[in-house]
């Protein structure tokens, strides 16, 4: 565990990527194959399920402490972090640990972390305090995370990918591709990782290729017959998988997900063998695609009924094929690609197949395409993706080849009102805001944000909250209703669960208006009518 | 209390007030305690030559060493130690037997720059409480200063020029004296150069600093330790010294979060201020009752003293006591800096 620790802090503290870079490939050079398994497990983003809640551990630290709960949890407010403040304040603040505890990592997982969910809450006190009195206080801190499923490591994937194609002497494509999927954390699991383990495991899926924002005007890319158009949607981004006769749904998040996606899985039944499918998982009914929110129904359960898939069904919308008869054709042309694509795709359709084909815009030229962009919004589209019609499928996010061409989000004045310290790296500032509009001569929350602001316009803010905090409570403190903020978000929908009746998509800050007042803030009226504008056809 | 800081009637004087008044009585020479423009200043006597630099050549000020007493009015009124820089004191003042003392910003380890910090008997007792939560604890100082050797020596294996980060008057000197001076050759920002000669003055030995701006380069690029305050991190000043790594020395990195925002490459945590064990052990050991909290987490120490029955309350400052950011330490590290700017 120290060398796991050590991983951890020197990622964690560094800001240099070569240092990241040869943090890793030190640990992962020394380590055995089960520790590098569950190092790479927790490298790659996956997590442990929590195995103790934050009410024993809350209780724990009391115990160990000899501290008040309000202490504790004014103590939290100010780190902003759980697993850390149980970590700076467990054991009793007059011992100073020497850490004994010489489990490597693999046996702290399987032997300790892992049977810990299923004791009962007395045992699971009783291990956190032992365990706390053998570790030091950065060894806490990872155990403690580890514990409630919330160890996470800041790194990026393709940062990893590099480290183990480095000590693997395997290109980085390669070794995206053979991290990608259902992999093992075992010593077995680690060693097919770096030696390749012969062939390519049957329900494996391709690295993704994503896109970047297009900032400039389409013109920058060139002449627009090189380019492909197709509609941008704001789905579940899968790949469908045929092989071997097993047919697999993965999401872009590498959750499988073909259990709770029944429509998509009967499309994999009609693919021929050796079959990769490229495409987005819409929410889709009359026609229309369904807000995000009607897919998220679907996802963190084990089964959908029929109810559910009444309400909102779903389908799957192509894009691309990956690999063809068997054969990883990522190397071929767009066109090459969308050719076979085609073929395949209508020949479902005429078999009864519900599968879409994600349409290519026929604009002739880019102003056709701005044009066409503007109509995005109405047909429940985000934008537009170019691609290059030569272009190859990379993996991960290049620059290049994919353009994501999204549209204007809608914007709205309003007044903060509520502000909350945030967590890790904005902990004890004010970074979390609520916002609200007029209705009825008061101010009604629509929106929370904490995202949008540069460091010093949040330590501007962080000062503002401070010096106008009309009341706390707990960690929420009501401000001054002064400051005006231009909102922008993507989406607003009904929702008879918020007090203002509407619910906004991905809200962030655009910018503070300096120049407004907070009784030149837009009203609720005025936030519906988006409502009814995006509902026009 | 009055709106120019805190006043002592029958004494007639204030203590580090915020505007001009007659009479100063300066606990230490940061610019949020010792302000320009008073007509006469009362201080300990090596805190005199760091406070001219703060208030000016012309300033009237009086000294008088740690412990010797003075008769101000009705009150009878004597410095201590407090063990946060060079002079930084502890006001006690005695009036017919009752005894206040207010401590300034005070810390109870040791540090060869800034004296060793004396607990005096009193009854009522006005304490600082910048750090006044649990999670502030600090490790012994000497795994911390063998920390910063380990990192410097790294640095100059690979041929990196260390940069250090830290509050230029008291925090740097004491780096400066705690630091392994044998790893390599050790320059400073003029921020933090200016008060060396009052610390020489006061009897503190230093190794040998240079200056990072007037001395030649080669001196120091690649295997030097440049310490400097947190204002000078991402100007175009410090590209002369090739690759360097970076640090913050603060109180404040022993928080991941304000370690991250810093976006350096170590925190090291050293601070100034008393931790929460610091805290309570001064408290407990004045023997004092009543208890007056300022400066930091007034309202948790104020609460756990209640509940552990002492009579605490909250002494407001200017800046409405809620400096929990610990941006009170990092502003007044940018404004010496500014200050020193003029000597780059």
């Amino acid at each position: 565990m120290k060398a796991f620790t050590t991983l951890y802090f020197d990622i964690d503290s560094s800001t240099k990527t070569n240092e990241k870079l040869a943090a890793m490939k030190r640990y992962f050079a020394a380590a055995s194959n089960s520790d590098a398994a569950w190092a790479l497990f927790f490298l790659t983003g996956r997590t442990l399920p929590r195995a103790v809640n934050t009410a024993i551990l809350r209780l724990a630290v009391t115990q160990a402490s000899k501290l008040p709960l309000w202490l504790i949890e004014e103590s939290y407010d100010a780190v902003g972090d759980l697993a850390e403040t149980m970590a700076l304040l467990a054991p009793g603040p007059e011992e100073t640990v020497v850490s004994t505890f010489d489990l490597s990592l693999s046996e702290l997982v399987e032997q300790k972390i892992l049977p810990l969910r299923a004791l009962d809450d007395e045992s699971k006190l009783r291990i956190l305090l032992e365990t706390w009195a053998s570790l030091d206080v950065r060894q806490r801190l990872v155990w403690n995370k580890l514990i409630t499923g919330s160890f996470r490591i800041g790194v990026a994937r393709t940062l990893v990918e590099r480290a183990l194609s480095e000590l693997a002497g395997v290109t980085q494509a390669t070794m995206a591709h053979r991290l990608m999927g259902a992999w093992q954390p075992s010593a077995e699991g680690y060693r097919s990782v770096i030696d390749g383990g012969g062939l390519t495991p049957v329900g494996q899926p391709y690295p993704f290729m994503l896109a970047y924002s297009l900032d400039d005007s389409p013109d920058s890319l060139g002449n627009r017959d090189e380019w492909a158009a197709e509609w941008k949607w704001d789905g579940i981004r899968a790949q469908l998988i045929r092989r071997a006769g097993q047919i697999l749904v993965w999401s872009r998040g590498e959750e499988r997900v073909t259990d709770v996606m029944p429509e998509v899985m009967a499309i994999g039944e009609s693919l021929p063998d050796g079959t990769v499918l490229d495409g987005e998982i819409l929410a889709w009914k009359d026609g229309t695609p369904l807000p995000f929110a009607a897919l998220q129904r679907r996802l963190n359960r084990k089964t959908v009924g029929a109810k559910l898939m009444a309400e909102a069904p779903v389908s799957f919308m192509a894009y691309d094929i990956l690999e063809h008869e068997g054969k990883d054709i990522r190397s071929f042309t767009l066109d090459c690609r969308r050719d076979l694509l085609e073929e395949l795709v209508d020949g479902l359709i005429r078999k009864g197949i519900r599968v879409t084909l994600s349409p290519r815009l026929s604009a002739f030229d880019w102003q056709g395409l701005r044009d066409e962009r503007l109509r995005a919004r109405e047909i429940g589209s985000e934008g537009l993706m170019l691609k290059r019609r030569e272009g190859t499928y990379g993996s991960g996010r290049q620059r290049g080849n994919w353009w994501k061409w999204k549209i204007d989000p809608y914007t709205v004045d309003a007044v903060m009102v509520y502000a909350q310290a945030g967590h890790g790296r904005r902990a004890s500032l004010f970074t979390d805001y609520t916002f609200a509009v007029w209705s009825d001569g008061a101010l009604l929350p629509i929106a929370k944000a904490y995202s949008g602001l540069t460091d010093a316009e949040i330590a501007e803010v962080d000062r503002f909250v401070r010096r106008h905090t009309l009341e706390k409570h707990g960690p929420v403190r009501v401000v001054e209703p002064s400051m005006v903020f231009e909102i922008a978000f993507e989406g607003i929908q009904l929702s008879p669960r918020h007090k203002s009746g509407i619910a906004v998509r991905f809200p962030r800050i655009a910018r503070i208006r300096t120049d407004k007042k907070p009784e030149d803030a837009d009203t609720l009226d005025q936030v519906k009518a988006l409502l009814a504008a995006s509902k026009a056809q | 209390m009055t709106d120019r800081g805190l006043y002592c009637p029958d004494g007639d004087f204030f203590i580090d007030p915020w505007l001009p008044v007659d009479r100063a009585v300066i606990t230490h020479a940061h610019s949020d305690h010792a302000r320009w423009g008073s007509k006469s200043y009362l201080t300990s006597v090596p805190g005199e030559r760091v406070l001219r630099l703060r208030v000016g050549d012309e300033a009237a000020i009086e000294t008088v060493p740690y412990r010797k007493s003075l008769t101000l009015g009705n009150v009878t009124l004597s410095l201590h130690p407090a063990g946060h820089i060079l002079g930084s004191s502890q006001v006690r003042v005695e009036r017919d037997g009752e005894v206040w003392v207010f401590s300034g910003d005070y810390k109870t380890g040791f540090d060869p720059t800034a004296g060793l910090f004396e607990p005096l008997r009193c009854h009522t007792f006005i304490t600082e409480s910048t750090f006044g939560l649990p999670i502030y604890r600090w490790r012994p100082q000497a795994e911390t200063f063998a920390e910063i050797n380990d990192w410097w020596a790294g640095n100059r294996e690979r041929g990196w020029t260390s940069v250090i980060y830290a509050y230029a008057l008291g925090k740097s000197q004491r780096i400066i004296a705690g630091i392994d001076s044998s790893i390599g050759p050790i320059a400073a920002h003029g921020a933090v150069l200016r008060f060396l000669p009052a610390y020489a003055n006061a009897g503190v030995e230093l190794p040998k600093v240079r200056s990072a701006t007037f001395d030649p380069t080669d001196t120091v690029k690649g295997k030097g330790l440049i310490i400097a305050p947190p204002s000078a991190a991402g100007t175009s000043w410090l590209r002369k010294f090739g690759q360097i790594s970076e640090a913050f020395v603060s109180g404040w990195m022993q928080i991941r979060g304000a370690r991250r925002r810093r976006s350096v490459d170590r925190g090291f945590v050293l601070s100034d201020h008393a931790d929460w064990n610091g805290l309570l052990s001064t408290i407990a050991a004045t023997g004092a009752q009543n208890i007056g909290v300022t400066h930091g987490y007034t309202d948790v120490l104020v609460r756990y003293l209640g509940e552990h029955g002492f009579s605490a309350w909250v002494l407001p400052t200017r800046f409405g006591g809620d400096e929990e950011s610990g941006s009170d330490e990092d502003d007044a590290a940018g404004e010496s800096a500014q200050n020193g700017g003029g000597e780059l």
